[in-house]
């Protein structure tokens, strides 16, 4: 079972994004914001990230180019999923090293065409 | 809704554009009805179909078959097909089609435009193999109304991000507000032409590639036959055929043959029988 990691730092959108993902059959950890996510990501590197950019004490871009500099942070593939909705955004998410970019609002279909355009399905 | 009903709806959309529709589909005729009676200052769906039965208005006919044979599309729809395209059957014109460099593709029920631009951009991250070709593109949908949001190739962040990698929205994208614009570059290499199914093909030429996916499944069985047939009168003995993932050729015409391992894309039988006959 692949594993993928929850960041977000809204109970609901962690809780909607599970139960998606799980249908999908993946093992979920979840994290409030960049630096839990950068403490679970040490403790276990998941397959996918599913990353908010906005989050209090580290937001989702740090923690991204945290991650890629940190040894076999480039493994996990990173998709963001934020209401950031701009080109200055997702050029520089891109850069960053993310793999995939999701606008919210986001719904199943969305998350499932992202991830298998990934190889993720 | 009542029988009657009903069947002056059916009978309507079935003159109209071919489009059979169930009475398990009730449900449809009243989800996508009931806004254009609201439009229109009725009441009711039951006022709409009134006005309909009474008088018949042309503009209003058209705006029913408008909404129910609208369909739903997205960019790179199942994926597989637009693979097939750029990696068996592009290369395989490449050499065929190496002394005049002309390629015509239809994407007969092109809607709201996916479909066309799926194939316009893969060509266009092939540029360089493709410089002096003439490719063609052509866009046929019953409906005008989705094909003049075809045209403009505006759409919302929920339809861009429905198949398309973000990469391919970062580069032939511009933001328009809530909006997204598909680049001018990839539209003029698509043509839109209202067209029906139902009608003769014979105006529109030959076609190397013909893309016909998940409109045959709102026909009968011998409108779908003749359908098939005449898409075959329309190609060269090479052409290539693409039809929906959950669609099929069997018991429908002889015409075609599916590609073994390929799934949605089909040769002539013609073809098919001179590459047995060569081998």
């Amino acid at each position: 079972m692949r594993s993928c990691l929850v960041v977000d730092d809204s109970k609901v959108i962690r809780k909607v994004a599970r139960r998606i993902l799980e249908e999908l059959d993946f093992d979920i950890r979840e994290a409030v914001d960049g630096q839990d996510a950068l403490d679970s990501c040490h403790e276990i590197l998941p397959d996918v990230v599913l990353l908010d950019w906005n989050m209090p004490v580290m937001n989702g871009l740090d923690f991204l180019k945290a991650l890629r500099a940190s040894e076999g942070g480039d493994k996990p593939v990173v998709v963001f999923c934020t209401t950031e909705n701009d080109m200055s955004h997702i050029s520089a998410a891109i850069s960053a090293g993310a793999d995939e970019y999701i606008m919210k609002p986001f719904d199943r279909e969305i998350i499932e065409s992202k991830f298998s355009q990934v190889g993720l399905l | 809704m009542r029988k009657e009903d009903f069947e002056l709806l059916s009978t309507i959309l079935k003159e109209r554009s071919g489009l059979v529709l169930s009475e398990d589909k009730v449900y449809l005729l009243e989800s996508r009805l009931t806004p254009i009676a609201r439009k229109k200052g009725m009441e009711t769906l039951d006022d709409l179909i009134n006005e309909v039965r009474l008088r018949r208005k042309e503009d209003l006919l058209r705006e029913i078959t408008d909404a129910m044979t609208t369909n739903e599309s997205f960019f790179f729809r199942d994926n597989t097909p637009f693979d097939l395209f750029k990696e068996h059957v592009l290369p395989g014109l490449l050499k065929s089609r190496a002394s005049n460099k002309r390629i015509r593709i239809w994407c007969a029920a092109a809607s709201t435009g996916q479909e066309p631009y799926s194939l316009a951009i893969i060509l266009k991250e092939m540029e360089a193999q493709l410089s002096g070709w003439k490719i063609e593109i052509l866009g046929t949908d019953l409906t005008q109304q989705v094909l003049d949001k075809a045209k403009a190739g505006i759409y919302s962040q929920f339809e861009v991000q429905r198949g398309l990698p973000i990469k391919l929205l970062m580069k032939y994208f511009t933001q328009a507000g809530e909006m997204w614009q598909i680049s001018e570059d990839i539209r003029k290499m698509v043509t839109y032409k209202p067209y029906n199914l139902l009608d003769n093909y014979a105006a529109l030429g030959k076609f190397d590639v013909i893309f016909c996916r998940n409109v045959l499944i709102y026909f009968h069985q011998e409108t779908k036959s003749d359908i098939l047939d005449r898409l075959r009168v329309q190609m060269p003995e090479d052409g290539t055929l693409f039809l929906g993932a959950a669609e099929t050729v069997l018991g429908l015409s002889d015409k075609f043959k599916p590609v073994p391992g390929k799934r949605g894309m089909y040769n002539t039988a013609d073809h098919v029988a001179q590459i047995r006959k060569a081998g």
